[in-house]
């Protein structure tokens, strides 16, 4: 079910055509997706704050309606560790093309991992799982399943990915949760059932699985051209 | 809608035959329905007159039956007209050949036939198709009987998009001897579509496994069309055109590039247990295995052969197709050796593959599959038959099919598929055992019981 709230993000966004990341991050937040504590910081007083917060090491991003590809015009910076840093990233994206402020966080760790989701046309919304991250599309080792669907469809998922064994676990290295995985992957696939008519394509990506979380470090909603409130 | 009309006519009219050109479709329809099935065909057309000797009633109104089947082969323009005469005289159904509308950029002329039809709730096939093809009931497929490859009555259902793929389909089916209930090419599928045919064929007694040659479907029609096919209760089978084109979608992220269209569409059609085949051989023997057995299996074959060559090349397919070929436990290897005859007990190797060397006889071959039959840690059995092998004979196939009718473990046969070895593959089709004319065949057909999950 959509709120009303849920509704403003879209809506607030139906210009750009597509949802910047603390608000995509704040959709799902509100949908009951598991979002870890992030700051959106837009000023300089607000940069040692946020760093209190959250602790090191951090991952900084830049926040603007006009940029898409954050890495592409070196919007991402990483393993910040300390306040210094950070003030130093904040101002490098300050120069940024329309920067509306930094999307801060803490560093997770764990095997990278794409979940997404499109708009076919001819089965409508499907969920994507696949190896990689930021890498993926260099190994294309995805599964698709129209959405909704279940925690069988999603061990299926895992089972189909050539990688398999990076979430499976191998040689005793560390293995991804499955209860984790599911929820997620289930709770997603019903968000993009309720946004359909709504978006053209969600990317979570990377999604940083461990033992203990499934930490989505970057959220994109793409919106449909057409869509209606 | 009703459409026992379009697929059981006792009475047909064939609207648009000519007086004068006798190769015009309508002309090869009509000689055809009139001279060689069991159904009681019309003839019309504006003009009147008389074709082989029957007259041409000038408009539907004028025939003298209640029509169940109008099949309209009048030029484009004419058609919406027709349609509306045709409900006007209460004609259960119509299947319209004509080409001449979305296909070459008149949606309009399809929209006002799809409109007519719509309110007065009457079904019709096409336009821009081949129709139905209804083996020793009828046809409406405008090409001439002896041209056509015909195949026996069966109980695959074949509904193809593309007329011309559909009729050298049959051709492959007929090749393999496996039967059709009937065959539809629904062109343009302006109001019949494959969802409605899904339907409908999963109510039709005479229709064991649904198969379809799919283009695309329509805006949300595959989601309801792979719903569908997972609660219809048979086995459907799919096999994709255009796996290669390329998508139309902006690539703005990184799902929507790497879920392109084909990607989605096979692996939604497993998600759902619909069973994909990558080309028209596949096609023809997932729906010979599927149409023989109703009952989903899991990975683990038994292989039985006269020579230990083709057991290994069996269990390579089998690899191939992530199936396993488990060796046996060492109980039922003895209980299966103990019943072979003396001379190939001794030489014979029974761990799985199952070799019974060239000194096999028929005996031997129906003791070593009834033993696999019975062993909890197959799945199904794959029985090689080489009938050059000196000690079998061409009963072998009937008997063996005993064996699954007895067991109830899925039997799958590969015999060469020549002509003097004809008798021992109607020994097991005619039984209801599947026969592959290769190796690699057989492994597809157990593969297709284990992805249908209707089943």
């Amino acid at each position: 079910m959509l709120t009303d709230a849920m509704h403003a993000i879209i809506e607030s966004s139906r210009d750009m055509g597509w949802i910047m990341e603390p608000e995509a991050k704040r959709l799902m937040s509100l949908y009951g997706i598991e979002i870890p504590p992030y700051a959106w910081v837009r000023s300089h007083t607000e940069v040692k704050t946020a760093a209190e917060q959250l602790g090191f090491p951090l991952a900084a991003k830049v926040v603007s309606p006009k940029v898409v590809h954050k890495s592409d015009v070196g919007g991402v910076a990483v393993g910040i560790d300390s306040v210094e840093a950070l003030t130093e990233v904040f101002e490098r994206f300050c120069k940024i093309d329309g920067f509306l402020g930094m999307h801060v966080e803490a560093m997770a760790r764990g095997v990278e991992l794409i979940i997404g989701s499109v708009v076919d046309a001819q089965f409508g919304p499907v969920v994507l799982l696949g190896i990689g991250g930021t890498s993926v599309e260099i190994y294309k080792d995805t599964a698709v399943r129209m959405a909704p669907i279940t925690e069988k469809e999603v061990a299926d998922m895992v089972d189909s990915l050539k990688g398999r064994a990076l979430i499976q676990g191998y040689r005793g290295g560390t293995v991804v949760s499955m209860e984790r995985l599911s929820r997620l992957l289930v709770s997603f696939s019903h968000m993009v059932m309720d946004l359909e008519g709504q978006i053209a394509s969600i990317d979570l990506n990377p999604v940083i699985a461990s033992e203990n979380a499934c930490v989505i470090a970057d959220a994109r909603i793409m919106l449909a051209a057409d869509g209606k409130a | 809608m009703n459409f026992d009309p379009l697929f059981k006519p006792e009475t047909v009219a064939v609207i648009g035959v000519s007086r004068k050109n006798d190769r015009h479709p309508a002309n090869v329809i009509y000689n055809k329905l009139h001279l060689r099935y069991p159904v009681k065909v019309f003839a019309v057309n504006p003009q009147g007159g008389s074709i082989l000797r029957e007259p041409i009633y000038p408009s539907i109104a004028d025939v003298p039956r209640k029509v169940d089947l109008a099949v309209i082969a009048a030029k484009a323009e004419f058609v919406p007209n027709i349609l509306e005469q045709c409900i006007a005289a209460g004609v259960g159904g119509a299947t319209v050949i004509s080409g001449g509308f979305a296909e070459v950029g008149r949606p309009e002329l399809q929209e006002r036939m799809k409109r007519i039809a719509r309110e007065a709730d009457f079904p019709f096939i096409g336009p821009n198709c081949l129709g139905v093809y209804s083996p020793d009931r009828f046809d409406t497929f405008f090409l001439p009987g002896e041209r056509l490859v015909r195949p026996d009555v069966g109980s695959v259902a074949l509904v193809s998009q593309s007329g011309g793929v559909l009729v050298d389909q049959m051709v492959q089916f007929t090749e393999q001897s496996v039967g059709l209930s009937v065959a539809v090419s629904i062109g343009n599928k302006a109001v019949v579509n494959e969802l409605d045919l899904l339907d409908y064929l999963s109510r039709d007694p005479a229709t064991r496994v649904i198969s379809f040659y799919v283009e695309g479907f329509g805006p949300n029609e595959g989601r309801a069309f792979v719903q569908k096919a997972q609660s219809c209760g048979k086995p459907v089978v799919v096999l994709k055109a255009g796996k290669t084109a390329a998508g139309t979608r902006a690539v703005s992220s990184h799902t929507a590039s790497l879920a392109g269209d084909y990607a989605v569409f096979s692996q939604v059609m497993a998600q759902h247990g619909v069973v994909e085949a990558t080309d028209a051989s596949e096609l023809v023997a997932y729906c010979e295995s599927l149409s023989c057995y109703h009952q989903r299996i899991g990975n683990r074959m038994g292989i039985i052969s006269v020579s230990g060559g083709h057991g290994a090349l069996a269990s390579d397919a089998c690899a191939a197709r992530h199936m396993e070929v488990p060796i046996l436990p060492d109980a039922i290897q003895a209980a299966i050796r103990e019943r072979l005859s003396e001379s190939v007990r001794s030489i014979a190797s029974v761990a799985n593959p199952v070799d019974l060397t060239g000194s096999a006889t028929d005996d031997d071959f129906v003791e070593a599959a009834q033993g696999l039959s019975r062993s909890p840690d197959l799945d199904c059995v794959l029985l090689l038959l080489l009938p050059y092998s000196p000690g079998l004979s061409l009963d072998l196939g009937a008997r063996l099919s005993q064996v699954y009718q007895r067991e109830g473990k899925p039997l799958i046969a590969y015999v060469p598929h020549e002509s003097k070895y004809a008798m021992l593959i109607e020994g097991f089709q005619l039984n209801r055992v599947p026969v592959a004319a290769s190796i690699e065949g057989a492994v597809l057909m157990a593969d297709a019981l284990r992805r249908c999950q209707s089943c």
